[in-house]
């Protein structure tokens, strides 16, 4: 074992010094007690909150339906709601790390209270987690919620394989949070660089429990790639045509082949590295022939496509949002299609412009620069859709619509900055600076955050069948809108001054004022976290008076209003016909919804099955043993793994069948329902008469 | 074009504006932004910028206005408002809101092939006067910059004459950094075992803010320097004052360097510690000290620079 001087077969490389407040211990001087006072109080968070858990499970006595309704459940919609709740889970650690990072650097003409170390893992953890552990399983939880349902399925192809990838997911995000209590977390940034993360420059844990949480969820979401694509391909309702999809569907497909594609040469660059640092190899290496320009071209091979993985299922949400609460088709659907795809095949040919500064020739650049920008075309007409499909609309301002609405402004804003950057020349100037770091959160927050936090508000009275408070959303939405605004936009400003990404502290006075500025937007976004919580609670509270049982509550287009809320586990009693394109609001407004079919018939549907949640434990015990060198640990968990997935493919029964009398009977008890509901119109949309029965709009109208 | 050029000119005093008044001590000290450029290419880079925004805007505005007006004006409330809730497309429209960015596109695309040949960092920039070569060395956490013409070295300042251009060729001995002087023009990576080059020239003399942006360890944000572009008597007398009160850069002095420190580190450990800006000054550099650190990663043969190995 290459640097491990302190190598113990049991042990490891654990030792004290792996505890957050050993250091302040050992040397109790004032940067010492300060930093270690925060590291100490953030793993106490992570350890205080689990057990919190625990206990709580345990006196509730939820043990067993936790274990059979949900770790164990197949369903892609708990699996679905299960990843929206890790995304939250690891979004609140992402957020309070940022607001931290901006309170360092309002403070930092100088110094700050940070140490250098500290703020190394901040901005590594921050960006890991933003891009791996809550962006990645908000949106793959959103598909997964939704895409079945919109297609017409009952569940994905490979529901087993759904939860084995969520399970990857979370031992990754796991290994995150376990670095916050043991040992210490990489300083390398999110893109992990070496030679810097070798073992010659960073000779701790770090970089490994970055490699190995990076690995575990690159492997999950290539499975995840893999089974929407086909689902897609495959499972789609009779007379539900590729071209009839609703949007969302497309941008799943899209973002489906990208992380195919995209992920494995992640996987690749990041166990090249684990064989730098545990085997001695020399991919990267400064010194016997190693090159990391080999590790830049394939980590940004993954890093590129990746940024439009997360943007494409946002574009979809901000498709449904405009179209049903404008009340109106969407503009331009196969413009809007053409563009996505179109996105898609060019976020392949334009990785090389996240180093246009390491001295390729002009020609190279050039070539780069013009495909990056090409991209700004269909991205440009998508915006233009989606404005010509609030013209001659009904627009309502409910809590998805503010956030697609303040998308729509900033993201443009985004892309003059993202154009701007596409030019080598510009690039040569704000490269790795404020300004980069400004443009990609004005494209991550507005673009990807905001379009999966108006997914949530959007769906989430489908998944548990009651609204969410509207009026906390608004102030959650608003509050993310001015938050962002007032934390980033000084970034930019930043960036121009020359002020680099990734500075502990400064020197020049200049930069004070906008820092600050920044640092207070930082509140304004812990605001709108808070607001998010209070929300849930508030409807929590609420929900008997916000139930939308019909299921219906936005006077929806697409087949996911269709079926009840919460829907039944086969999603529907029959699989429907489709014959147009919002064939749900057609249904409606020919008065044929809510239809009792002419005959039932016996549902099989997948088992529940432990392998997800076997894997999960598996990986993160591999992935925890590697981290420390304890390979007793390693060895016996890859082999539990692997005796697992070959004793499942022996499992004959893998199917259970609900019978047609219970679908009947769960079907007549919601028609029944359906028909004493009163529809509403949109003017009761956001209070207690909207119980999920809607008049379509074009009828409101009409009246 | 002279519209343009007006419009131009406003957009940068109006942008110029928003930076700088916000920043009334950037100027007091050293130049920081290529938005105040220092020399040609950034002042190139600064043209572009602002052409840049002003193609892109036709196409961002219209968004900007007629999202809350659109908004407003269809909100549900507004009965008199026209209401279509069947119709999704229109051949014009459509053509419209595909042929514009693209017409925009191929614009920026022409500017931009133009303005990436022109200002490529490989590229000399011409100002009549041989360029001055200088060697450019990335360390944890300061730069070397070896005159090799001159036979000195310096930690924590970069000095040229005025009218000469300089010709940098940049080497890492440690992980990748990133050099730059905004206020001068582009910055550019140094790669262990790999050369890179860069030019740039400054119009007058003055102070410019130097760094490494790419994150290299807990040092980073003390890896700083200052250029200064001196009026060329100021130069040659800089020159004689390292030739005769530099330290030697002997293999001690090479160990010290080597150690991970910022140049403040260094000039404590080298006994020159003093007041202000740490710089530390070498004579008696060897001859061919920046190819050995160069060599220094090729123990065994590998493939070269970026554009080294092709040249």
């Amino acid at each position: 074992m290459s640097g491990g001087a302190t190598w113990d077969p049991l042990l490891g490389r654990l030792g004290l010094d792996a505890l957050p407040f050993w250091s302040m211990i050992e040397h109790p001087t004032r940067p010492e007690i300060v930093n270690g006072s925060i590291a100490t109080a953030a793993a106490s968070v992570v350890v205080l909150g689990a057990l919190a858990v625990v206990v709580l499970v345990t006196r509730k006595g939820w043990w067993r339906a936790l274990w059979s309704d949900w770790l164990t459940s197949v369903d892609h919609k708990k699996i679905g709601i299960m990843y929206v709740v890790l995304a939250f889970v690891m979004l609140a650690r992402g957020v309070v790390e940022a607001v931290l990072m901006r309170a360092q650097q309002a403070f930092g003409l100088g110094g700050g209270f940070l140490s250098p170390e500290h703020f190394g893992q901040l901005f590594s953890t921050h960006g890991t987690i933003m891009i791996f552990f809550v962006a990645m399983p908000f949106l793959s939880g959103l598909i997964n919620f939704v895409m079945p349902l919109q297609i017409g399925a009952r569940d994905v192809s490979f529901p087993v394989l759904n939860s084995i990838s969520l399970g990857l997911t979370a031992a990754g995000a796991g290994l995150v949070m376990v670095s916050l209590v043991v040992g210490r977390f990489s300083t390398g940034g999110w893109s992990g660089y070496p030679p810097f993360t070798e073992l010659a420059y960073s000779p701790g844990v770090g970089p490994d429990y970055w490699i190995w949480s990076v690995t575990l969820s690159s492997l999950g979401s290539t499975l995840t790639g893999v089974n929407f694509a086909v689902t897609i391909y495959k499972q789609r309702a009779p007379g539900m045509h590729l071209f009839r999809m609703p949007l969302f569907c497309w941008t799943a497909l899209c973002t489906s082949i990208l992380m195919i594609f995209a992920m494995p040469p992640l996987t690749v660059a990041t166990l090249l590295l684990a064989l730098d640092r545990y085997a001695g190899f020399h991919f990267f290496t400064t010194t016997l022939g190693g090159d990391m320009m080999n590790y830049a071209n394939l980590f940004w091979l993954f890093g590129h496509p990746e940024v439009y993985i997360l943007i494409l299922p946002a574009f979809g949400v901000f498709s449904e949002v405009f179209s049903t609460f404008s009340g109106k088709r969407l503009y331009g659907y196969s413009s809007l299609v053409a563009a996505t795809m179109v996105i898609a095949v060019l976020s392949f040919t334009v990785w090389l412009h996240h180093f246009f500064t390491m001295g390729q020739d002009a020609d190279i650049n050039a070539a780069f620069g013009i495909a990056t920008m090409t991209i700004g075309i269909p991205t440009g007409v998508k915006v233009y859709d989606w404005l010509l499909t609030l013209f001659r609309g009904r627009v309502r301002l409910t809590t998805p619509m503010i956030y697609a609405l303040g998308f729509t402004v900033l993201f443009v804003v985004g892309g003059l900055s993202g154009i701007l950057l596409a030019n080598p020349t510009i690039d040569f100037q704000v490269h790795n600076t404020l300004f980069l770091v400004a443009h990609f959160h004005n494209m991550l927050v507005p673009g990807l955050l905001f379009g999966m936090l108006a997914g949530y508000s959007f769906w989430f009275p489908k998944a548990f069948g009651f609204r969410l408070d509207e009026r906390w959303g608004r102030i959650s939405a608003l509050a993310w809108i001015v938050g962002f605004m007032l934390a980033f936009f000084p970034l930019y400003a930043l960036g121009l001054l020359g002020m680099p990404r990734r500075m502990v502290a400064f020197f020049q006075p200049a930069y004070l004022p906008w820092t600050i500025a920044a640092g207070l937007g930082g509140l304004v976004i812990l605001f709108a976290l808070f607001s998010l919580v209070v929300q849930l609670r508030v409807s929590v509270g609420a929900r008997e008076a916000n139930r939308v049982p019909v299921g219906d509550p936005w006077d929806g287009r697409s087949l996911e209003w269709a079926t009840a809320a919460p829907p039944p586990e086969y999603n529907f009693p029959v699989l429907p016909e489709v014959g147009s394109r919002d064939p749900f609001m057609t249904a409606k407004e020919a008065g044929a919804a809510y239809q009792e079919p002419e005959a039932y018939e016996d549902i099989e549907m997948p088992a529940n099955s432990a392998l997800g949640a076997l894997l999960c434990l598996c990986g993160g015990a591999a992935g925890f043993g590697l981290v420390w060198y304890l390979f007793w640990l390693v060895v016996p968990a890859l082999a539990v793994a692997l005796g697992a997935l070959i004793a499942r493919s022996f499992l004959r029964r893998t199917t259970r069948t609900i019978a047609a009398g219970e679908v009947r009977r769960t079907h007549r008890h919601w028609l029944a329902e359906v028909s004493r509901t009163a529809a509403v119109t949109r003017a009761g949309e956001c209070d207690v008469r909207n119980r999920g029965r809607a008049v379509p709009a074009a009828l409101e109208a009409a009246e | 074009m002279r519209p343009a050029r007006r419009l131009r000119r406003v957009g940068a005093a109006l942008a110029s504006a928003v930076v700088l008044l916000a920043a009334p001590a950037a100027r007091a000290g050293e130049a920081l932004s290529f938005l105040d450029p220092q020399g040609p290419v950034a002042a190139a880079q600064r043209d572009h910028f602002y052409w840049v925004i002003g193609l892109v805007m036709i196409v961002v505005l219209p968004v900007v206005l007629a999202t809350p007006i659109l908004a407003w004006r269809y909100r549900y409330g507004a009965r008199k408002a026209a209401y279509r809730p069947k119709w999704h497309f229109s051949w014009s429209l459509e053509i419209a809101i595909w042929g514009i960015p693209v017409a925009v596109v191929a614009a920026l695309v022409w500017l931009l092939w133009v303005g990436t040949h022109a200002l490529d960092p490989y590229k000399a920039v011409e100002t009549g006067q041989p360029p001055l070569r200088v060697q450019v060395v990335g360390y944890d956490w300061k730069w070397l910059f070896i005159y090799p013409d001159q036979g000195i070295a310096s930690v924590g300042e970069l000095a040229f004459p005025v009218d000469r251009p300089l010709a940098l060729r940049l080497t890492s001995a440690t992980v990748m950094q990133s050099f730059f002087v905004p206020a001068l023009g582009s910055q550019i990576y140094a790669m262990n075992g790999m050369v890179t080059r860069l030019h740039l020239a400054a119009d007058r003399p003055g102070r410019f803010l130097g760094e490494n942006t790419q994150y290299n360890g807990r040092g980073f944000h003390e890896q700083r320097f200052v250029a200064r572009a001196l009026p060329p008597a100021d130069f040659a007398a800089w020159v004689a004052r390292l030739r005769a009160q530099g330290a030697a850069l002997g293999p001690a002095v090479a160990a010290a360097l080597a150690e991970r420190g910022s140049a403040r580190d260094l000039a404590r450990a080298l006994g020159l510690a003093g007041e202000g800006a740490p710089v530390v000054g070498f004579r008696a550099v060897p001859p061919r000290l920046f190819e050995q650190i160069v060599e220094r990663a090729h123990a065994v043969p590998a493939a070269g620079g970026a554009r080294e190995a092709a040249r």
